[in-house]
């Protein structure tokens, strides 16, 4: 019989090109917001509060997304937080991922008392609300960039050490590794060069959903006025602001959480759709 | 007049008729006859067993032919009747005996759901007929094996306990699917022992699949080879032993154990043959296309 | 006796685990700047206001010391008085427990009849476009948190077609005649179902918000469990015996299939309780993660503390119960 396996090709599938299209045109908006941008994200005009967006009758031109209730240009806004919200996720996102990974795979290779320590505390960190500790987080270390990418990391590590761990130990009790082992190799590089490209796909995955889980990290800790300063735009602190105007001007929560919206699901589907694509074994 | 008679039956896969699983097959087995289905891995024995059953694959979609059970014609009933139909007058003797009870379920109840729920017996009556046949398959302590659970018991235990429940409702046709292939040589033999006591007992009609022209030899009247699911042969037993009509049937049983010499020095089926059988299929393909 | 072993091994882990939360959680919060005494005074406060309060709540101690005072309190069932409002911390959190309760029972009760619906449409409807429908749609919802759903669903359900409330637990003008905090529970056994409705009306959003991730994780799950069911023997077998489709998949398949899904239910449960926290701020919500907030952002210590420590109770207590549900549920388990 024909083996299926050569013949499927895997073409891009839609997901991956929706997801990767957005997140790209997401990047490109970042970098270009000081030149896109229509209007000073900071400016404020009291007399050009709560503009509604431009198909709306009494819409201002050049507001084209309207104005918040201090009449700041909701599209400037959104532009400029999505440097903020890239950086997040692009920065807190693989430092999780790399110290993640690291104590997982030592931990589910290695076996032993490190597994136990490691296990252990994984333990502990799953039975802390992890909303709750983020907050407190900021509170101990202050607002701000680096603050927030701490408590992401402190956080999440255990979201890539959970899984990768397991995912160690099965990969681990199976005979290449045992036949690696018996070639003299030491442990570390056994786990270097045998288990990691195993684990590699899942871990892509996972770090595509933590960059996304970072972003509304982030959004959550503006909306509870814990992230950077009230002023600079982020997504949050747009959305804590809309929320409480939802019922005067929706449109000041409506663009700032479909954007938001839209890039937390690009990321996670963008992980899926490389993990089906890249993953050798055949799903 | 057959009780089962199955005319022309041909499947495919699943919007792609030109991937055949079965090509006009034809077979039929008379009331209380047993009739063995054989050929190798991947010909197609177990579709026919679920195509008359109702249970084949959803990739696999039956393209053309007749079912005829005892008069009508499986095919054109509505699946619900097929089904309530089926449930009344047949009944399935399962490969392995390790995966065909629900592990979450005690013995009793899965013997006894057929008679209570679709020939709709008092509770009592299907309890007293499950103790019946459990003893009547040689299971000793009936009442305790019909309070466990499916794990905590062999697999001749559970097989023998699978044929009790076929045979539960007196059925008038039972497709007993490669029944002793999951099991223990030692084990094989009184399994099949027990198959042919219990029919002759019972005189149920068998369709039994087996890639084993021994266990052919053993317990059945009348056989058909199949072959990339097409019927190469179709014949008695005495005469298939006497002289094959096919090529293939010739190699098959060169093939087979018993039939050789007994040091067990075995002619696999040549190379030739097996061109020479494909050949011949896909020459029928054509025809049947143009 | 193997099962009891295997219970108080994990009794003891347990133990460890909460310990470790105490610990981390009494010296992460000691680390904060700003000073609660400070913030509680009145402006014009003299230093020896100030002294004279932190003595009364032992912070002028060292951490290690407090930690101690504070464990042999906790372990008498003291877990000291809050800051801000100098009521005992016992009190103010088994107060707003009951809504967090009620909240994440609300959503796990519509997670599992949601994520429950769709897996076995889906199984029913295998192959189908439905099926591929559901398979997209679960993927979204699982892709994007409850926190972004409370949004939208405020959006939806609050001011484009406001149907629900969406923010507090009950309406303020309403007379309440309860005598326990679980609202929604006593509103039906006081047969009130006025109050019922109304309660329900604020819950249903932030409840749904919670549900919709943990729907599509189980919808997902159970499915995929389902269909790999379906294509065993005994399920065959069934069919064969004359038992239609949703027979088969609702007595043949589920009780099997159900297993896998519960340990991930367990752990997925204990990540919806944590998301209350953010949901009952974004919905006003009057609950034990509202009044978390408000304890970190006043620096109220002891407040924090016990909220994170009864948090810490319940998620471990939820893991402990999905176990031995398994146990109860696995015959293997059962009858070894
Ligand atoms: N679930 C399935 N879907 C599609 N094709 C199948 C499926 N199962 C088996 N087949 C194909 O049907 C043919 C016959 O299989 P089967 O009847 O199981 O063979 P056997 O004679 O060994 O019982 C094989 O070629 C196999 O590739
Ligand atoms: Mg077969």
């Amino acid at each position: 019989m024909l083996d299926g396996r050569a013949q499927i090709s895997r073409p891009w599938s839609p997901r991956l090109i929706l997801s990767g299209a957005w997140l790209a045109f997401l990047v490109a908006a970042a970098l270009l917001a000081p030149w896109i941008a229509p209007k000073d994200p900071l400016a404020q005009d009291l007399f050009l509060g709560r503009l509604p967006p431009f198909w709306v009758t009494g819409a201002e031109p050049g507001y084209y997304l309207g104005t918040d209730s201090l009449g700041r240009d909701v599209l400037s806004r959104i532009l400029h937080g999505a440097r903020l919200a890239l950086t997040v996720a692009l920065i807190a996102g693989s430092l999780t991922c790399i110290i993640g990974a690291t104590l997982g795979l030592l931990a589910g290779f290695l076996r032993g008392w490190v597994d136990i320590a490691i296990s252990r505390m994984i333990d502990i960190w799953m039975a802390f609300p992890p909303v709750l500790f983020s907050i407190l987080l900021i509170a101990v270390l202050g607002p701000g960039l680096t603050s927030i990418i701490i408590a992401i990391v402190v956080i999440d590590w255990t979201r890539f050490a959970r899984v990768i761990r397991a995912e160690a130990m099965a990969q681990g009790a199976m005979d290449y590794v045992a036949s690696a082992q018996v070639a003299g190799r030491t442990r570390l590089s056994t786990m270097v060069t045998e288990i990691l490209p195993n684990v590699l796909p899942t871990i892509v995955v996972l770090l595509t959903l933590e960059m996304g889980i970072s972003i509304i990290v982030e959004a959550i800790l503006s909306f509870v006025n814990l992230s950077i300063s009230t002023d600079d735009p982020t997504w949050g602190g747009m959305i804590a602001e809309g929320r409480t105007s939802v019922h005067q001007a929706w449109w000041v929560l409506v663009f700032p959480l479909v954007t938001l919206f839209f890039t937390v699901l690009s990321f996670s589907q963008l992980g899926e759709g490389l993990k089906d694509r890249y993953d050798p074994v055949l799903r | 007049m057959s009780f089962l008679s199955i005319r022309n039956l041909s499947a495919a896969l699943k919007g792609r008729p030109e991937d055949r699983i079965l090509r006009n097959v034809s077979l039929n087995v008379a009331a209380g006859e047993v009739r063995g289905l054989v050929g190798e891995s991947g010909a197609g024995k177990s579709m026919i067993g679920k195509a008359i059953l109702g249970t084949l694959p959803l990739s696999v979609e039956i393209t053309g032919g007749q079912i005829i059970l005892d008069g009508t014609d499986l095919l054109t009933l509505p699946p619900a009747q097929r089904r309530t139909r089926i449930g009344q007058i047949c009944a399935l003797i399962p490969q392995d005996p390790l995966t065909a009870l629900n592990p979450s379920r005690r013995i009793g109840p899965q013997i006894t759901n057929r008679l209570v729920d679709i020939l709709h017996w008092s509770r009592a009556d299907a309890e007293k007929r499950a103790r019946d046949l459990l003893a009547e398959v040689h299971i000793p302590d009936p009442d305790r094996v019909m309070r466990s659970y499916p794990h905590e018991l062999s697999g001749g235990m559970r097989q023998r306990i699978l044929i009790a429940s076929a045979f539960a409702a007196e059925p008038k046709l039972i497709v007993a699917d490669e029944p002793t292939t999951a099991l223990d040589v030692t084990v094989q033999k009184q399994i099949l022992k027990l198959i042919a006591e219990m029919q002759a007992r019972h005189g149920t009609a068998i369709l039994f699949v087996t890639h084993d022209l021994g266990v052919v030899s053993k317990v059945c009247q009348s056989l058909s080879v199949l072959y990339a699911g097409k019927v190469l042969e179709d014949t008695t037993v005495r005469d298939f032993f006497a002289a094959p009509g096919h090529a293939y049937s010739r190699a098959l049983l060169a093939a087979t154990p018993k039939y050789t010499d007994p040091d067990g020095s075995l002619t696999p089926v040549p190379d030739a043959v097996i061109a020479a059988t494909r050949a011949e299929v896909a020459d029928a393909d054509r025809m049947t296309h143009v | 006796m193997q099962l009891l072993r295997t219970f108080l091994l994990r009794l003891a882990t347990t133990a460890v685990t909460l310990f470790g939360v105490a610990v981390i959680v009494f010296f992460v919060i000691r680390v904060v700047p700003g000073n609660p005494i400070a913030m509680m005074l009145p402006p014009g406060a003299t230093e020896a206001d100030v002294a004279q309060l932190t003595a009364l709540y032992g912070l002028d101690k060292s951490i290690p010391q407090q930690f101690l005072i504070w464990g042999a309190g906790v372990l008498q069932g003291d877990f000291g008085a809050s800051i801000t409002s100098r009521q005992p911390v016992l009190d103010l959190v088994l107060g707003r427990l009951p809504a967090t309760l009620e909240l994440s029972v609300m959503a796990l009760v519509i997670a599992v009849a949601l994520g429950g619906f769709m897996a076995l449409t889906g199984t029913r409807l295998r192959g189908s476009k439905t099926e591929a429908a559901i398979d997209v749609g679960n993927g979204v919802a699982l892709s994007v948190p409850d926190f972004l759903w409370g949004l939208v669903l405020i959006l939806l359900f609050g001011v484009l077609v406001p149907v629900f409330h969406i923010s507090g637990r009950v309406t303020p003008s309403l007379e309440l005649p309860f005598s326990t905090n679980f609202y929604l529970f006593e509103s039906v056994l006081r047969l009130r179902f006025d109050l019922w409705a109304d309660i329900v009306g604020h819950m249903f959003m932030p409840a749904l918000a919670l549900a919709i991730p943990l729907a599509a994780i189980i919808g997902q799950l159970l499915k995929q469990s389902l269909k790999e069911t379906m294509n065993l023997d005994y399920v065959t077998l069934a069919r064969t015996k004359g038992y239609g489709e949703n027979h088969v998949i609702l007595s043949e398949a589920l009780p099997n299939a159900i297993l896998p899904t519960l340990t991930l239910v367990g752990v997925q449960f204990t990540f919806l309780i944590g998301g209350t926290v953010i949901i009952e701020r974004l919905f006003s919500y009057e609950g034990l993660g509202n009044m978390a907030i408000d304890a970190v952002i006043n620096r109220d210590l002891p407040l924090i503390q016990g909220i994170v420590i009864l948090f810490a109770v319940i998620f471990t207590a939820v893991n402990l119960a999905v176990d031995l549900c398994y146990a109860a549920l696995n015959p293997r388990l059962r009858h070894a």
